[in-house]
This record gives structure tokens, C-alpha cells and sequence, in this order.
């Protein structure tokens, strides 16, 4: 799923920056493997994708990485406790039923997570949902109500009080738009964001 | 030449295809100890290859066959009818596991039916067929067997050992007994073990054969007869086992034969499509298989269990394995469903061990792992691209 196709790459960015030489990653919701292919290239990481969808799995075989065609969600028996250094979860939460189930399972997986989000209190968002009164779509959420993957959004906002509730820890957080990183008024103006956490 | 071809021809085949090919047998000398504590003094394999040995000797294919399946696996017979091989849709030029970069071999196993050593084979010791006394083969015993095919080709490791169903169980163990001498392991459609519910489908089939009072407690060679009813009942099951509801709801659903008409006949004759399906399938089986061949197969299912030497830990079974793994299941197989696939998965990622799956979408059961399903043959073809020779 490729919700931010436009500044996939800056998300990339930061997650392979963020991922340490060598580590053994799982990337939960590959898609076409092109991000964990970069790591495996760039940042000599080992690791599996996760992907459910049959076309997407092709693709990343074709990209060359390990995949394990799998709901994520009561999928994640194939991995052992504490056996990823990072498991990486990129624009994949949002279409997760069991949101905070899995990311305790994933914190449990891996010893850190890197997690993109993609922000639902964007003030596109906010314009065409609350002066449009229609829900969002746009390049970055090009789906309508009624066929969307996506059941989970949150602003950027919610998912820092989340971590604060259930006490994980968020060691770094960068929110992206139009490629660039954006420090005034994040939650308006982010298009994306990505934190690290870890339980 | 060509025009002979075709004036001679007993079948067209396409320009993918292997074409027509010759078995040759094997002959080994040398002893092989089987997990029973039998010895096997000397022994046959039926084999037949395709495409070119490279110089190097690394571009090898071993296709390890299932149930009932043998050493032609690609191609046609010159001067036989409806002769092509079991899995022809995958091997040829250009198809996935493409003939002009491998050099494939398939095999007959032994205790097989159709020309390696088994229970028809004559044994020297007596001057008679084997029959009872054929010693209960393992799949173990088998990739030993297919340990010295190897090196009777020079083959230092193979780039490759693909199989479905039992097929594939022999390509795991292949990566447990033999880890330096597989570069990649295909399993498709199996197990890391049968269940019990596995294992009863398979005692029904050996019962209906040993109790068929022509089965003469294996030796019917001699009497010129065989358990032809036992293993056309055995067939007729295995055959359920192998499809789904669905299909089996597609192909057939509650339709009657035309000789039935539309009136129910209340009788037993055959009567609904599918009941007239079953039996074809148990006849035509019974008029080439080997019924203690079909027994010795059932056994060596039951008794695989790699992880049964490492304390029944499967993960550790694999510890020693260097392969790289495509593991693959189609939705609609309860014989060995995904579940199954998955075990082993798990116990391959546990390993560190390079490993993709996939859970194929298909209707055709267990049977799937032979049809040219076109994800599914996309997926092999990836797999076998990616394979450096």
C-alpha cells in the first residue's frame, strides 16, 4: 500500500538513516520490498517483508528480498520475541484492525519500531472533511469511504498521546511534507511522520 | 527431418516444451542402508533429464515426485499417446524452470512402480519379485538414494531440489541431510509432518488394498492377479483428498450421468457425475500402479518427520540447513493446507534462514501444485531466474 507515493521517498529517507548498519529488519507491510531492498543495499540489513497482497509479494521477490505472504494481524507467529533489531512499519498501520495489539506484538518482535503515519490532521484534510463535510481524499489518501483499506487514521498528534498512555517510549519523530521536513505547526502542515519507539 | 517429424509424430507439442525424451536406467552397485536397518545390496533408478549439464556442473534441478509420480516429469514418449510428462506445464524452454539454463532431473524412487528397484522388481537373492519382502522405504532414504544419483552426474551441489506434496518433503530434507549440496529448496503443498488425520486417510487406502482378498499378503505377482479393487478404492479416496468441495461443487455438483437420465434409480449403480469421475480415476489407476508401491508411498508419508530426530523440534531440524527457501500453499488444499507451510516458515525464519512464502488463491486443492495456475507459475519463474548457475 502506497498511500504517499509522492514523498515516498522522504519517508525512506529518514527510515533507512534511521536503521542501524547491518540490522536484521522486518517490514511489516512491505509492499513491493522496494524499502527493505534499499536497506538491505544501502545499510547491509537482513531481514523478511510481510506483505498480503498476491501482486505486491511478486514484486518484491522480483526486488529481491525475503517475503512472507501474510496478514500481519495474527500473522506475526512466524517471528520470535526481541529477534529484529527494527521492525518497521511504513504507512501500514492505519489499515490495521488490532492498531494497538499489534504494535505492542511488533515492540515486542523487534527492539525498536520505525513507524510512518500518514497525518489525518493535515489542513487538507481538515478543509475538505470540515468545510467540504466530505471525507478526505487526495493523492495521499486516494481512497473513498466505502472502498478504503484504511479503518485506523490519527493526526499526528493522537499517535504522541498514544505513546504516552500506553508508556512507549518515542526516541525520535520527524513530520514530512512535500519531501521536507516541517517544524512549525506540524500537525496542520505534516503530511507524514515517522517516529522510533520502543516499549 | 521435419517433414519426417511430422508425418511421424504422434503428438504435436509446442515450442516450449522438451520434446521427446528417453528414460534411461541407472544401475548402482553399491550398498544402501535404509532407516528400517535393511540394506539394499544394489539397486536401479529410472531417470530422465533435460536440457544440458553446464561445464561447471551447477546448473542441476533435482524434481522429486509425489504419491504416485515418477521419472517423467517433462515431455513426451516418441511413440505413445497422451505421453506428456506429470509436470510439464513448468519445464521446458522458456516455461519457469526454463531448460536452456538448467539441467533438470526427475527420478523414479525407489520402491516405485515404474522401472527404479521396487517391490515388482526382481529380487536376486530369490530369482522372484520382491513383492512383501521389498524393505519400507523413508524419505530419508530416498534423498540418499538421490545423494548418489548426484554424484553418479558429478553434481557437487544442486542449484536447486523442487517438489510438491511428498515432493517437497524430500526437498526439505534434502536441506537437513545434505546442507552443502542444495543451494535451493521449492516446497510446495507440503507438510513438516502428516497429521493424524493425514495419516488416517492413508490407512484407509492400505486397508482397502490389504484386505482385498487378491493382495495374497503382497506376493500376487506370482498368482497373476492384483488387489485391483483395493487400489482403485484407495485411489478413489487419496483422489477426494487431492480436490476441494468447491471445485468438486464446480465440476460435478449433484449432476447425474446421462445414462442415469433425470430419475433418481434407487440402486448403486453409478449415478451422480462425480461417483462415475471416482471411478474412472480408480480404474485407471489400478490398471498401471503397483499396489505395494502405493502402500510402501503411503508409509514413507507417515513416517516423515525430519524434526523426529532433534526431539521433535523442527527448528532445530533445520539449524545445520544453507539454502535459500521458496515455500509455497494454495488456499484451497486441506491435505497439507497453508497452516501446514507455515510451520515450516516458522521454523525457517526462527534459522535466520532466507526464506519467501506464499499463499496461492485457487479452487483445485491439493492438486493445485500441478496446474499452471498463472501467479503461481509467476512466482516460480521469479525463483528460478534469481538462481545463479
Amino acid at each position: 500500500m502506497n498511500l504517499a507515493a509522492h514523498n515516498a521517498r522522504a519517508d525512506f529517507d529518514v527510515v533507512s538513516a534511521w536503521v542501524p548498519q547491518g540490522a536484521r529488519v522486518l517490514d511489516l507491510g512491505c509492499g513491493d520490498g522496494a524499502l527493505l531492498a534499499r536497506l538491505i543495499r544501502e545499510r547491509n540489513c537482513r531481514g523478511y517483508g510481510v506483505e498480503i497482497d498476491s501482486r505486491a509479494v511478486l514484486c518484491a521477490m522480483q526486488n529481491g528480498i525475503n517475503v512472507i505472504q501474510s496478514n500481519i494481524e495474527g500473522g506475526l507467529a512466524f517471528f520470535r520475541n526481541r529477534s529484529f533489531d527494527v521492525v518497521v512499519l511504513s504507512q501500514t498501520l492505519q489499515a490495521t484492525r488490532h492498531t494497538e495489539a499489534l504494535i505492542k506484538d511488533v515492540l515486542a518482535i523487534g527492539k525498536s519500531a520505525i513507524v510512518t503515519i500518514p497525518n489525518f490532521a493535515h489542513w487538507q484534510v481538515r478543509w475538505q472533511l470540515g468545510v467540504g463535510g466530505r471525507m478526505p481524499v487526495s493523492k495521499r489518501m486516494p481512497y473513498q469511504w466505502y472502498d478504503t483499506p484504511n479503518v485506523h487514521f490519527s493526526s499526528i498528534l493522537d499517535f504522541d498521546n498514544f505513546c504516552g498512555e500506553k508508556a512507549i517510549t518515542i526516541e525520535r519523530k520527524i513530520v514530512l511534507a512535500g519531501g521536507r521536513e516541517v517544524k512549525f505547526l506540524p500537525n496542520l502542515r505534516g503530511e507524514t511522520a515517522v517516529f522510533q519507539i520502543r516499549a | 527431418m521435419l517433414a519426417y517429424l511430422l508425418v511421424n509424430a504422434p503428438i504435436d507439442f509446442p515450442p516450449d516444451s522438451v520434446g521427446f525424451v528417453n528414460p534411461v536406467k541407472l544401475r548402482f552397485e553399491e550398498s544402501l542402508p535404509l532407516a528400517s536397518g535393511a540394506i539394499l545390496d544394489e539397486f536401479d533408478l529410472m531417470v530422465e533429464t533435460y536440457g544440458e549439464l553446464n561445464a561447471a556442473r551447477t546448473n542441476a534441478v533435482l524434481v522429486c515426485h509425489a504419491l504416485s509420480g515418477h521419472h517423467h516429469v517433462a515431455g513426451y514418449y516418441r511413440d505413445q499417446m497422451r505421453s506428456e510428462g506429470w509436470w510439464e506445464n513448468l519445464i521446458g524452454p522458456g516455461r519457469p524452470l526454463d531448460t536452456r539454463k538448467f539441467f533438470v532431473i526427475g527420478l523414479n524412487n525407489l520402491g516405485g512402480c515404474h522401472g527404479s528397484t521396487g517391490p515388482k522388481s526382481i529380487n536376486r537373492s530369490s530369482g522372484l519379485p520382491w513383492g512383501a519382502e521389498f524393505p519400507v522405504v523413508t524419505v530419508p532414504d530416498w534423498v540418499n538414494a538421490q545423494f548418489l544419483l548426484a554424484n553418479r552426474f558429478g553434481i557437487e551441489s544442486f542449484a536447486a531440489v523442487l517438489g510438491g506434496s511428498l515432493g517437497g518433503m524430500q526437498a526439505l530434507q534434502w536441506a537437513i541431510d545434505y546442507p552443502e549440496r542444495v543451494r535451493n529448496v521449492i516446497a510446495i503443498a507440503a507438510a513438516p509432518k502428516l497429521s493424524a488425520e493425514n495419516i488416517g486417510f492413508n490407512e484407509v487406502a492400505r486397508q482397502a488394498i490389504i484386505t482385498d482378498p487378491e493382495f495374497h499378503g503382497g506376493n500376487y505377482y506370482a498368482r497373476n492377479t492384483i488387489p485391483r479393487r483395493g487400489l482403485r478404492l484407495s485411489r478413489m479416496l487419496g483422489h477426494l483428498t487431492y480436490l476441494s468441495d468447491d471445485l468438486m461443487g464446480e465440476k460435478f455438483g449433484r449432476e447425474l450421468t446421462d445414462d442415469a437420465g433425470d430419475e433418481y434409480q434407487f440402486g448403486f449403480d453409478v449415478e451422480f457425475e462425480v461417483e462415475s469421475y471416482l471411478r474412472h480415476q480408480g480404474d485407471k489407476f489400478a490398471g498401471y500402479f503397483d499396489a505395494n508401491t502405493y502402500l510402501l508411498m503411503t508409509k514413507a508419508l507417515d513416517y516423515f518427520d525430519p524434526a523426529r530426530p532433534f526431539g521433535g523440534d523442527l527448528e532445530e531440524a533445520f539449524r545445520k540447513a544453507k539454502a535459500k527457501f521458496f515455500v509455497a500453499a494454495f488456499t484451497s488444499d486441506w491435505r497439507f493446507s497453508p497452516k501446514r507451510s507455515k510451520e515450516i516458515v516458522r521454523a525457517l525464519v526462527a534459522n535466520r534462514i532466507d526464506v519467501s512464502f506464499a499463499e496461492i488463491e485457487s479452487s483445485e486443492g491439493h492438486d493445485s501444485f500441478l496446474m499452471p495456475i498463472p501467479e503461481y507459475h509467476a512466482l516460480l519463474r521469479q525463483v528460478f531466474a534469481e538462481i545463479r548457475v
